[in-house]
């Protein structure tokens, strides 16, 4: 029973984490069709800018605020410079993604080498809470209350902003925005950066978790990331929330079961749903 | 010679993907008139008003709302120039509120009270909104998404606003609604409207442009086409009988 509860806890955390790399990716697509590939890469350098701030400084929040500027910025300049040209060619937008995706695991590894970096938890949030005789990690809660006021916001932003109306209108019909009067691409803009800012934040908070870091966390967070989307439903917030949390929790029972067929069974989970319902959980008939 | 017309388009090509659709369209409205334009299916209408909005690429042509050149400028920017469309698939948010669909519709930054008069104004002409304003608009039934349609148009002040075909399955008793509320949106704006349902067109039209394989091949007053059944016939493949009585047509094939 104890072990249940804190494959729970951890799970839960996962997938928190997982929704906020997911979010981004799923707005993103579901407001301009753009599958963004470097999504990946704005995960990692979150959470390799904040470890890096960490082991310098000392300071989890500080590294948290660096590692979410990082990732947000590189994503601005990203958006900028290489998405711009590309608007309405999906793909030259999957092959600049895929481009920029790899470009920006290299110049990691050329900045921080290819090596794993540890990443300790930060004292404050070291060791356990005893609640009703089991021991749960600070530092999951610590994730799992962040995650949660963070979805709480992002919604909260959708759904009483002006901002919010309009993507939740752009995500079933961009062109009727346009013809309202609505300048899309600055929409968009303002969207990849959100989307941006928030898998950087995930990333923050990924190494403590996992004990150290690595290059490995792009291509894997990436492909847990458009796993959930898909699984969700492509555009749709909630659906990521959600996929988030099933695939985190799944992935640390399965973890904890038997390891090697964690990725196998997050497929086949997303085959699963999809043969049931093809939109995804939360995905609308007829967007994209 | 004062200009009266608000919008003008002249010698209008256009491709989609590699189709030539347009080729030499030419409509005129002038203001506060509803201009008609008619053709058979495929015949280019609906891409005449995705041209003059923006969503369409002007090969070639002249497009100007009030004396104004719009042609090759993005769709938001022709928008804010006061011109609007209203789709055939009428576009609505159905995941959004009736309420919503009509504020995301509302240009920022103009007068609070001001807004406030469009909106009672648009709400008298379809009281029916009024009473859903907190459900989802995709719960509406035809009819009802028409008239939010409309209102959206309608919540700004917009020198044209074209309509593609507001008729298009309603059910006659609600088609005939329409007449009044076409007639009383003309006091406020300029209409463009595309119309397959001959007996609606010719009953709110003040002038019409036919467009037949791309290409404009008539235009006139109203009148005129309904006294020349020739022309119908040619054109539109079909035939309206005389006057008053005229029957209702409803196009089988779109």
């Amino acid at each position: 029973m104890d072990v249940v509860i804190i494959l729970t806890i951890n799970g839960l955390a996962t997938g928190l984490l997982l929704f906020m790399m997911a979010a981004g990716l799923s707005v993103i697509f579901g407001l301009m069709g753009i599958m963004n590939f470097a999504h990946g890469a704005f995960f990692m350098l979150g959470s390799y800018a904040s470890t890096w701030t960490y082991l310098k400084t000392g300071n989890f929040a500080l590294a948290m605020l660096a590692g979410t500027a990082v990732g947000t910025f590189i994503g601005f300049l990203t958006e900028r410079s290489i998405l711009r040209p590309v608007y309405g060619k999906p793909l030259a937008q999957i092959l600049i993604t895929l481009g920029a995706f790899i470009v920006l695991n290299e110049m990691v590894k050329a900045v921080w080498g290819p090596n794993v970096i540890p990443s300790p938890v930060p004292p404050l949030l070291e060791g356990e809470f005893r609640v009703g005789g089991v021991l749960v990690s600070r530092y999951r809660i610590f994730i799992i209350f962040f995650g949660v006021s963070t979805a709480a916001t992002v919604q909260w932003l959708l759904n009483r902003t002006r901002l919010g109306m309009i993507v939740r209108a752009g995500v079933e019909n961009a062109e009727m925005i346009q013809i309202l009067g609505v300048n899309i691409r600055r929409v968009f803009a303002a969207v990849f950066l959100l989307g941006t800012a928030l898998a950087s934040l995930g990333g923050t908070m990924i190494g403590p978790t996992l004990g150290q870091i690595g290059p490995f966390v792009s291509t894997q967070y990436l492909l847990l990331g458009f796993i959930v989307v898909v699984i969700g439903g492509l555009g749709s917030l909630i659906g990521s929330l959600v996929a988030g949390v099933l695939v985190g929790l799944m992935n640390n029972y399965v973890v904890w079961l038997y390891p090697p067929a964690a990725m196998p069974l997050n497929i086949i989970l997303m085959s699963l749903i999809l043969l049931v319902k093809p939109t995804g959980l939360f995905g609308k008939e007829g967007a994209h | 010679m004062s200009d009266t017309r608000i919008l003008r388009v002249a010698g209008l090509h256009a491709f989609i993907g590699q189709f030539y659709v347009l080729h030499g369209v030419d409509v005129e409205v002038q203001n506060h008139e509803i201009m008609v334009l008619l053709g058979r299916n495929g015949a280019g209408k609906t891409t005449t008003l995705r041209c003059v909005m923006g969503l369409v690429r002007a090969h070639e042509g002249i497009v100007e709302l009030a004396g104004e050149n719009i042609k090759g400028l993005p769709p938001h920017e022709i928008a804010n120039k006061k011109l609007t469309l209203v789709p055939e698939d009428q576009g609505i948010f159905s995941v959004l509120t009736v309420a919503e669909n009509l504020q995301v519709a509302m240009r920022p930054s103009r007068a609070k009270k001001e807004d406030r008069r469009r909106l009672d104004f648009a709400m008298s002409l379809f009281p029916d909104l009024k009473q859903a304003w907190n459900r989802k608009a995709g719960t509406l039934s035809g009819g009802q998404k028409q008239m939010l349609a409309l209102a959206r148009a309608l919540i700004n002040e917009n020198k044209l606003m074209m309509l593609d075909e507001p008729s298009k399955g309603l059910a006659p008793v609600v088609v005939k609604g329409l007449v009044p509320v076409m007639k009383e949106l003309r006091t406020y704006a300029s209409v463009l409207l595309v119309e397959q349902n001959l007996s609606f067109a010719s009953k709110v039209g003040d002038a019409f442009s036919i467009i037949s394989d791309g290409k404009t091949v008539q235009s006139g007053k109203m009148n005129d086409l309904i006294e020349a059944p020739e022309t119908q016939r040619l054109y539109l493949g079909v035939h309206m009988g005389g006057g008053e009585s005229a029957q209702i047509w409803t196009s089988s094939s779109s």
